[in-house]
């Protein structure tokens, strides 16, 4: 035991010592802490909920992969489709990389056990998704290998499975407090809190993996679990890395209307059909070629269009009807069997018989902490308000990250349905064989830095909810209260449809919520599951996100993927093809320009996006 | 609406005892989750302890059991369950603070039955195909695989309180089943042999609890049965 004294309070912690820390359990997490044990290394995987509770267990629809089990397809064109999905804000090298390493991985991951469904030749069954093509944009590709429409649950079990083959190290039920830092500011370990008890942990180690996920809290109607409030980012920004792209928020089309879980768009892939209420299938107006299997950002604005419009469904006219009634019965219960669940249950609805009422839902975060391809996490040099583009970057000695906390940047400025499972298998594997290879040329123990660390001032931050002084006043406000009022602030000023007004009103009320957030107090001072500690801590990584992701985008003046501003309605290459970073404690932003240079296909120039 | 939980602070009680809330019926609308009415009782008493995350029916964190039955509360709908609930912690598990209980021993089980895939290691470095399995063969798995380890089942069934040190339980007896009916899988008679034992699988008296409690719809004590026929016949 360790302990720091603080005033009259004394934290104590326990130490740990490991080669490599993976914090997060879901299908990005677990691909690398699993890729890590069976080459030997000792792998501590941090996770705050049991690891097949992470969300990843939540994708339905599949995994992109150019197999050709279906119709012919190469690796070049699901580059293509993911460049242009990405409204060419995504870095050509990374998306050539994912691509090429798709149908590998997937097999892979087959044989990890995924039960993949399947076509009568015996191999792995795809289906269709919206904005992927055969030859550069000319027909439709079925391109997304899928286990009916319980992927996200088939890949996570597979990947537990493995890890508990492996012998990986799990601690379950830890919350990840704050990244440590070596006086030369290489990240050295984590601090992290037992649930259960409120014992904190310190975990030296010279490789530290954030995969905590999305961040959809942020937004009130989302499709994302609870649990989902960028930890990983809020630790990151904490030690002073910028976040990337934050303006690009996917809403997914089909939502449940009203209550946000999602409708795979393998409902869309396998022929549904989005209608008004005057019974028009109204895709046909907004993507003549490929209707319902356009860009999720695409079909997401013609819903809202539609819906402002007046062409609402219902007494308040405010959703679209997913018809799937035409489909067979079979193609429902075989292919769709989740989502007919999720209709019987939430809405008491057969999509057999009924359409199911619709309206975009938060879903996905493009942006998140840089990383070059390796999962190390980069930020610029130097960047000055005289030269707010930089090109020159370093890494963050110690630090990596993955899956959607990441930002390496595959997705752009809106990303194709099929392609975030991807993202977090390829990088997954592909940090933690970086990763190892680092492990055998240096030195293979950790230790505890001896020049010196900055864990007091991270205990510091943490003391204060453990304080029980509170007085009255101050507990008019709580916790809950300090979160709605964010959710509904985002919703309003950075939804599907967006202007300078409603952002800029958005990025002033957050600092009033920063306000309230410093005084707020807890009411609850159990050590054993304290939720209301918990969702402070939350709270605060979940405020860094909003605000990063309002200030970035009040100041992109253009629309560009699912950044659609009424005020300025057209993409605008010529100044703003560049990634945005955003620093939360100064509210700088500077800004990185787009990589263009794929290693072995020519790269592609933007063109304007149609479906 | 009248709530009552059984409750428990490990730091305070020495014992469980159940407390009474109240809410608006106004406050539930028709289509409301029970879980969105235990948060509503959070909000008003922030130290009320559970499990939740996906508020969807799929990761499996919040079974508890509602007016006797085993259940997700993010898939149950308050309304449906009278003017009156009562809520206690998952039976049969350790309880660590209110609804919240300790799992250890029904994840232990499940790594007992070695729920992983064990394919021919022939071609299993060979990632230019993957392993080829029918649409038939790939029909045996539903039902199985879809399981999301909610333990409603096994805390429900009376063999595992029993014994559960020794019993598997019907949520790591489907995992077992799940591997030995799957095409690819070569580990069959070991997996078999496993269960083969007095106090394993044959504790199983099929009254059917697990299936009952089930919030997937899936069928575990058919699994078992077939588990048993197949050990039967080895």
């Amino acid at each position: 035991m360790n302990a720091a004294a603080h005033g009259d309070l004394k934290l104590d912690y326990q130490e740990f010592f490991f080669d490599a820390i993976v914090i997060g359990a879901g299908g990005a997490g677990m691909r690398a802490a699993l890729a890590l044990q069976q080459a030997g290394h000792q792998v501590a995987m941090i996770s705050k909920v049991f690891p097949t509770r992470s969300h990843t267990v939540a994708a339905q629809g599949g995994i992109n992969a150019a197999l050709s089990n279906v119709t012919e397809d190469k690796w070049q064109w699901h580059m293509y489709d993911t460049i242009k999905g990405s409204d060419y804000l995504g870095d050509q090298d990374a998306i050539e990389f994912m691509c090429q390493e798709a149908s590998q991985i997937v097999r892979e991951l087959e044989h990890f056990g995924v039960p993949f469904s399947r076509l009568d030749n015996g191999k792995i069954y795809q289906r269709a998704f919206g904005g992927q093509s055969q030859n550069y944009g000319e027909s439709q590709a079925k391109r997304t290998c899928a286990a009916a429409d319980r992927t996200g649950h088939a890949i996570l079990h597979a990947l537990y499975q493995q890890n508990i083959a492996a012998g990986t190290e799990m601690f379950d039920e830890h919350f990840a407090l704050d990244l440590i830092q070596d006086q030369n500011d290489h990240v050295c370990g984590v601090l992290i809190q037992n649930l259960h008890n409120s014992e904190l942990k310190v975990i030296w180690a010279q490789h530290t993996l954030l995969a905590t996920g999305g961040a959809g809290q942020i937004f009130r109607t989302n499709s994302n679990a609870t649990i989902n409030t960028g930890d990983g980012l809020g630790m990151a920004q904490r030690i002073g890395v910028p976040l990337q792209d934050m303006e690009f928020w996917q809403f997914h089309p089909t939502g449940v209307a009203g209550k946000g879980m999602l409708i795979s768009e393998a409902t869309r892939g396998e022929g549904g059909i989005l209608k008004n209420a005057d019974g028009e299938a109204f895709m046909v107006k907004y993507a003549p070629k490929v209707k319902e299997l356009a860009s999720r950002d695409v079909v997401a604005r013609a819903i809202a269009i539609e819906v402002e419009e007046g062409r609402g469904c219902g007494e308040n006219k405010d959703y679209v009807l997913l018809d799937l009634t035409h489909l067979a019965t079979d193609v429902i219960e075989n292919r769709l069997p989740g989502i007919r669940d999720i209709c019987l249950t939430f809405l008491g609805i057969d999509p057999i018989e009924k359409p199911i009422p619709i309206f975009p839902t938060c879903h996905y975060m493009m942006g998140g902490i840089p990383t070059n391809l390796n999962g190390q996490v980069i930020q610029p040099v130097y960047a000055s308000p005289q030269s707010p583009i930089t090109e020159n970057q370093i890494t963050v000695q110690g630090l990596y990250a993955i899956g959607e906390c990441a930002c390496v940047s595959v997705h752009g400025a809106n990303r194709l349905g099929g392609n975030s499972l991807l993202d977090i298998v390829v990088f997954g594997r592909k940090a933690a064989q970086f990763i190892s290879h680092q492990l055998q040329n240096g030195k293979q123990n950790s230790e505890r830095p001896t020049a010196g660390h900055n864990l007091n001032t991270l205990l510091n931050r943490y003391q204060r909810w453990h304080s029980e002084t509170s007085n009255e006043a101050e507990n008019q406000d709580s916790i809950f209260a300090i979160k709605q009022d964010m959710q509904k602030i985002m919703e309003r000023g950075c939804g599907v449809f967006r202007d300078q007004v409603h952002m800029q009103q958005a990025v002033e009320s957050l600092r009033e919520l920063e306000k309230r957030f410093a005084k707020v107090t807890i009411q609850d001072t159990s050590n054993v599951f304290n939720f209301e500690r918990t969702s402070a801590l939350e709270l605060e990584n979940l405020l860094a996100v909003a605000k990063a992701t309002a200030c970035s985008a009040v100041a992109r003046t253009e629309s560009r993927g699912a950044h659609t501003r009424v005020d300025f309605t057209e993409r605008n290459d010529d100044v703003w093809l560049k990634h945005t970073l955003f620093y939360p404690h100064q509210e700088k932003i500077v800004y990185k320009p787009v990589n263009m240079q794929p290693k072995q296909h020519e790269p592609f120039a933007p063109q304007k996006r149609v479906y | 609406m009248q709530i009552t939980i059984d409750r428990f602070n490990p730091e305070s009680d020495t014992k469980p005892h159940s407390q009474t809330y109240y809410l608006d019926d106004s406050k539930i609308a028709d289509g409301s989750m029970l879980l969105e009415v235990l948060q509503q009782l959070r909000e008003q008493d922030p130290s009320l302890a559970f499990r939740s995350s996906c508020q969807e029916g799929v990761c499996g964190s919040d079974g508890m059991n509602v007016n006797g039955q085993n259940c997700l509360s993010c898939i149950t709908l308050a309304k449906p369950l009278g003017e009156k609930i009562h809520i206690r912690p998952l039976p049969g598990f350790p309880i660590i603070k209110d609804l919240i209980v300790d799992m250890e021993i029904f994840y232990q089980h499940y790594r007992d039955v070695k729920p992983y895939l064990q394919a021919s290691t022939e071609n299993s470095h060979d990632l230019s195909q993957e392993f080829l399995q029918s649409p038939e063969e790939r029909a045996k798995l539903d039902g199985s695989y879809e399981c999301i380890m909610c333990a409603c089942c096994s805390s429900s069934c009376p063999s595992f309180w029993w014994n559960p040190d020794l019993f598997p339980g019907p949520a790591a007896l489907l995992a077992s089943n799940r591997f030995v009916i799957d095409s690819r899988d070569i580990t069959t008679i070991d997996r078999l042999e496993s269960h083969d034992r007095a106090d394993n699988i044959f504790r199983c008296r099929h009254i059917q609890n697990c299936t009952a409690a089930c919030p997937k719809g899936l069928n575990p004590s058919q699994a078992i049965q077939s588990l048993k026929h197949a050990i039967a016949n080895k």
